[in-house]
């Protein structure tokens, strides 16, 4: 069901949500979290999509905000929708004009569930210190995607000087499988001392950069990075170790071939993961995660690896 | 067990995104053609791909009878995806998973097939590294068991030592039909795999719904303090189908619903309902509790006044008409094989001492329900007396198992505008309504755990037993005096005895 308000008060949108259970039935018990999703205009409707698919795991109140122009009359129109066309959540969609083209907390206060935790994304852009922000201050997660936003790069950084426990960056999100597969090959082989780590990917990819500091900063060697425009997203990790290159490389979408040395290559489903998929493992944990934390941080400025990093970003090999 | 690396640079306690990978590994599964292999097990397999969950390498070789090819056994691979996996179909996906398929053709008792079934695995080993990590799954009567382990041992198969990598052995329940049937089992699976190599897989009991179980009990304040024989006044384990037994005839007749339910998921629903806080989450401490709880367990004195066993006759259910089980394709006209039983319980600790427990199974009946009701005393109220005494009962907290899991609450809530009249009410709560969509089916967790190496939630040999000796009793009493189980009318909730069994100690049960 989708009801339509124009120029509105999330008061009243709180009524209608009020009657519109009463008169339906439609349900909403079992909440787990309010999702506050802070769009551009034109660019909601595929968030909505990710946030309707996680719901299936995570049921939760999802609040879209959607900011237009700041220059117009100040408004505010709603659309809400309900059961069928919400997944299992119900996504309460609100359109800023004029002043509330900002999303603040006094505009969506009244939508909060209560009691339960609040996670604050940013599709594309976000604010220069998302833990600043009006909706940034309340939110226990704050989960961004610098891969999305107009300057990747630049967000990376922004995001690395701005840190506050419960960040986190779905270009973080994207390299799990990775990470999960390359933690699995030590498990077989212990703590083989690796002498450098090259990765591999797109030109302008976060995840490459966050992938090569990651690894660097736990085996304690160095990172080169090598990126070119026609990579997708991360493409090959290889390990140098004295017994040769250990190399997790994903040719296609679908499939990743595992070399070690003296080992048959090895075949791993390791199938690209889609933003539905990302934002559910987002939501799985609310409590902060230290390891980005740490690696957003201080690995990536570190003396050893902040030169590479500099490069990488620079869309120069480092050598 | 796996070898772990507790100096892996790259595992942080902190990061955990960071689920942990089977080793690369081979499944050899017995009994291809079956119907659990087609609907659960192949589809499973493949989910867990598409979710990139499987190990690397992941290789799959069936095992059976037909004369099949690999490529004829990958086709039939692929028509049971297509029909049952619940994943979307990715051509890639597959062709990476079909690339693992072998097919190995022969009798369980045929020597040359199991040269061959060596040969092939080595071939694995060498041509896409499952280092020597094999895991055998059962998938096949139980009579089977016996020639198939001497024969994997006859061939070097099930055991690793002397060489790389583990093997582990995947048996389905039944786990025999009494005690001594259990422990002969036991025994022929044992001598040839060591105990913590065995896998005993309860389906119904995924990992999943176990842990809600407990997390429900332990990880909340406001529930556990209630939960013992000073406001528990009965708790009812139900676990209904509204089929009949199909084409299962072979295996149910002369089997029946108190062996093939009661005797272990209802137990194992009772022992964790019951059972004491474990001090840790590992197999080891939550065997041990589950073991006390079964092991305090004591029969009634009256075995026949306190169970009661039914059969289902034919007629309408819920508008269509079905067969009685006496009709049931290949079911003898004399059969005695229940299709429902219920019974009573006690156990005697002194958290329950007094409290019983009454478990109940059967085909057939109202809908597809198993939950767990934990029924609580009568308020002493002189304030809300109602003058129906009906009207409003006793609090209830209610565990769904299947379908849609979750938990409900029952409570008193005064009848708005009345003087001071009472009524029952509810407070639902459902572990998400679309949440199962999602959810990993119980028996990718399962596959995935007999990879890993983890068998917490899988019972081990000594509860099988225990279980064994609480049904036992009931099973010589049954037979003895040659108890003809009554009729139930399909859709009901069971036969008029079983109501009796209740109202002998002035309770009834719950229409779930």
């Amino acid at each position: 069901m989708i009801v339509q308000m124009e120029n509105t008060t999330t008061s009243t949108i709180e009524k209608k949500l009020h009657s519109l259970r009463d008169e339906n039935g439609v349900v909403t018990l079992g909440r787990v979290l309010t999702l506050v999703i802070l769009a551009r205009a034109g660019h909601s409707e595929m968030a909505i999509e990710a946030a309707n698919f996680a719901s299936h795991e995570h049921p939760c109140r999802i609040i879209v905000h959607v900011a237009h122009s700041a220059n117009e009359a100040t408004r505010l129109d709603a659309q809400l929708r309900m059961g069928g066309d919400a997944g299992a959540s119900e996504v309460i969609i609100l359109h800023g004009y004029g002043e509330l083209a900002e999303p603040t907390e006094t505009l969506i206060s009244a939508l909060l569930l209560p009691d339960a935790p609040i996670v604050a994304w940013w599709p594309h852009d976000f604010p220069d210190s998302p833990g600043d922000s009006s909706i940034g201050k309340i939110a226990h997660r704050r989960i961004t995607d610098s891969a999305r936003a107009d300057d990747p790069f630049k967000s990376l950084q922004q995001l690395s000087q701005q840190y506050r426990p419960g960040d986190t960056d779905l270009a973080w999100t994207r390299i799990t499988s990775w990470r999960i597969q390359l933690a699995a090959v030590f498990d077989q082989i212990g703590a083989v001392p690796v002498r450098e780590v090259i990765v591999e990917g797109a030109e302008r990819s976060p995840s490459v950069v966050l992938m090569g500091v990651w690894l660097a900063n736990a085996l304690g060697c160095e990172a080169k990075f090598i990126t070119q425009t026609e990579r997708p997203g991360m493409d090959r990790v290889t390990l140098v170790t004295d017994d040769g290159p250990i190399e997790l490389h994903r040719p296609g979408n679908t499939v990743a071939v595992l070399k070690q040395p003296g080992q048959p290559d090895q075949q791993i489903a390791m199938p690209v993961r889609d933003l539905n998929v990302c934002l559910a493992e987002e939501l799985r944990r609310l409590d902060p995660d230290e390891v980005y934390g740490d690696v957003i941080t201080k690995a990536m400025v570190s003396a050893e690896l902040e030169e590479a990093v500099e490069d990488a970003m620079d869309g120069e090999e480092s050598q | 067990m796996p070898h772990h690396n507790t100096s892996n640079p790259l595992r942080d306690p902190r990061d955990r995104r960071l689920t942990r990978v089977a080793a690369p590994s081979s499944l050899v599964l017995f009994g291809v053609t079956g119907d659990l292999a087609k609907k659960k097990l192949l589809p499973a397999m493949y989910d867990l791909a598409n979710r990139g969950l499987l190990p690397p390498s992941f290789s799959l070789v069936g095992f059976g009878r037909r004369e099949w090819d690999d490529a004829q056994f990958a086709e039939y691979v692929k028509e049971s995806i297509a029909d049952n996996a619940r994943t979307p179909f990715n051509e890639a996906m597959w062709e990476q998973f079909a690339s693992g398929l072998r097919f190995v053709h022969g009798n369980f008792d045929d020597d040359a097939a199991y040269e061959r079934l060596a040969e092939t695995l080595t071939e694995l080993d060498e041509s896409r590294g499952t280092r020597g990590n094999h895991a055998f799954y059962l998938s096949i009567p139980p009579k089977a068991f016996d020639v198939v382990c001497q024969k994997l041992a006859d061939h070097d198969l099930a055991d690793s030592n002397g060489s790389e990598g583990w093997r582990r052995v995947v048996i389905e329940k039944p786990f025999g039909h009494d005690l001594e049937s259990a422990r002969e089992l036991n025994a022929i699976v044992e001598r040839v795999f060591p105990a913590d190599s065995v896998f005993r897989i309860d389906h119904y009991l995924g990992k999943e719904t176990v842990q809600n179980i407990l997390a429900l009990r332990f990880a909340n304040q406001m529930f556990e303090p209630l939960w013992d024989a000073r406001y528990v006044d009965h708790v009812q384990i139900t676990m209904a189908e509204d089929i009949g037994i199909g084409s299962r005839a072979g295996y149910y007749d002369g089997v029946g619903a108190a062996r093939d339910v009661i005797q272990n998921h209802l137990l194992q629903l009772l022992a964790f309902t019951a059972m004491e806080e474990p001090p840790a989450f590992s197999a080891h401490h939550l065997r041990r509790e589950k073991a006390k709880v079964l092991e305090s367990v004591i029969l009634p004195e009256d075995l026949g006044a306190y169970s009661a066993l039914g059969q289902y006759t034919a007629g309408l259910q819920g508008g269509a008409e079905v067969k009685g089980f006496h009709q049931e394709q290949d079911i003898p006209a004399d059969s005695r094989t229940e299709t429902y039983a219920a019974l009573r319980l006690e156990i005697n600790n002194r958290r329950w001492s007094g409290v019983p427990f009454y478990l109940r199974a059967g085909k057939r009946l109202g809908r597809r329900v198993t939950e767990i009701a934990v029924v609580f005393k009568k308020s002493p109220n002189l304030l809300f007396r109602s003058p129906d005494k009906d009207d409003f009962g006793q609090n209830a907290i209610v565990i769904r198992i299947q379908p849609d899991e979750g938990v409900t609450i029952r409570f008193g809530s005064k009848v708005p505008g009345t003087q001071s009249e009472i009524r029952d009410v509810t407070m639902d709560f459902g572990y998400g309504h679309a949440f199962t969509e999602s959810s990993p089916e119980a028996y990718e967790r399962l596959i995935l755990d007999v990879l890993l190496g983890e068998p917490p939630l899988f019972p081990d040999h000594s509860e099988v037993e225990l279980s064994w000796k609480i049904l036992d009793p009931f099973e010589d009493y049954w037979a003895e005096h040659h108890i003809r189980p009554d009729a139930y009318a399909p859709g009901s909730w069971g036969p008029e005895t079983a109501d009796q069994l209740m109202a002998r100690d002035g309770r009834v049960w719950r229409r779930p």
